[in-house]
């Protein structure tokens, strides 16, 4: 194995512009290659960093692929039943305000078993962060059809495509978490191309920041791809985000109240 | 254009390839002549004329922050 030292770089006036955030472990993850998993844990430890909030966070990972999230960030962690991330991070933030409550859930778990528990927190204004990785399937049991899988997409459990007239409709987290009344910020981000991926992190900063704030509940989507279970190279299945999945989930903040939208203007300005 | 190089932590490398679809001057590669210890085959920086950047482009999309990016400091260069 051949590995560059600083030593081997002939400027020694070199510094380092870009290194793994203190937030994330050493630790390899376990996702399949190209997994967007690994991005999306990266932005949210960089805005742990950024923001200063490491040792105050508490994380609620899922069952899923994600299910062992909590080893891959140097904060503190608990694992929920499945789909139940937002009802176990209430009762976090309710006993312990000052922490940072972040749930970090997939599509199988936050839309489909955890969707009373999201709706209801969401309703409640309770004052948690939701990350949620939107990548059109169940990824961990196999890529089965998942509630955000797209009309006509092959899974699975969809062999000839998802038809609506035997399982309905994609279902937008979002724009539905949107037209509640005690939702602070909700946004949908994608993560399929770098551009993306630093808008993402600007969301998850702005949403954590909320938190910080107590200004209510706030989301983040991020649009993911699964190039195991789609059954695409990585770079295809970036492709297949940014052409297949952004028409249907289109990208924006769906809700940004007063306040929110001031901490946003506050950091473009900073 | 500022001077810069990556350093690729082989043993982490998924070989998911994403970083060489997105580097601007095209200088990382797969190095198919080796297997990790996870049995892929490591992304490799391939750099003879020094045209990286230190950009970090391919350091966001990494999925697997394999990839720590080293640039030259303009104000060491003006300290000089």
């Amino acid at each position: 194995m051949m590995t560059l030292s600083m030593e081997d770089i002939p400027h020694l006036e070199m510094e380092t512009v870009y290194s793994r955030p203190e937030s994330l472990s050493s630790r390899p993850t376990h996702y399949c290659p190209g997994c967007t998993h690994g991005i999306a844990h990266r932005i949210l430890a960089e805005a742990f960093d950024e923001l200063g909030i490491r040792e105050r966070v508490i994380l609620v990972a899922p069952v899923g692929c994600s299910v062992f999230a909590y080893d891959y960030f140097e904060a503190d962690g608990c694992e929920a039943a499945h789909g139940r991330a937002p009802a176990m991070a209430t009762g976090i933030k309710r006993t312990r305000p000052d922490n940072i409550v972040v749930s970090y859930q997939g599509d199988g778990d936050l839309a489909s078993i955890g969707a009373a528990e999201i709706l209801h927190a969401a309703a409640r204004g309770e004052h948690i962060t939701s990350i949620f990785i939107n990548n059109a399937v169940y990824g961990m049991t196999g890529g089965q059809m998942a509630p955000t899988t797209l009309l006509g997409q092959r899974t699975t459990s969809s062999p000839t495509g998802r038809d609506a007239n035997m399982t309905g409709f994609p279902l937008r987290m979002s724009e539905l978490l949107s037209q509640l009344d005690a939702t602070a910020y909700i946004a949908r981000v994608s993560l399929h191309d770098v551009k993306h991926i630093r808008q993402a992190k600007k969301a998850v900063i702005t949403a954590l920041k909320a938190q910080m704030q107590g200004l209510g509940f706030s989301m983040v989507e991020m649009l993911s791809s699964c190039p195991t279970n789609w059954g695409m190279t990585p770079k295809d299945a970036l492709k297949w985000v940014e052409t297949n999945m952004i028409p249907q989930y289109p990208l924006g903040d769906y809700k940004m109240i007063d306040e929110v939208r001031a901490l946003a203007l506050e950091r473009k300005q900073g | 254009m500022a001077h810069g190089t990556i350093e690729i932590d082989h043993a982490r490398c998924k070989g998911c390839e994403l970083c060489t679809t997105v580097c601007p001057k095209q200088i990382i590669v797969m190095d198919t002549t080796t297997l990790n210890a996870k049995g892929y085959h490591p992304a490799n920086l391939f750099d003879p004329d020094d045209h990286c950047t230190g950009c970090a482009i391919c350091a966001v999309i990494c999925p697997d922050t394999c990839i720590t990016v080293y640039r030259e400091a303009a104000v060491h260069l003006e300290r000089r």
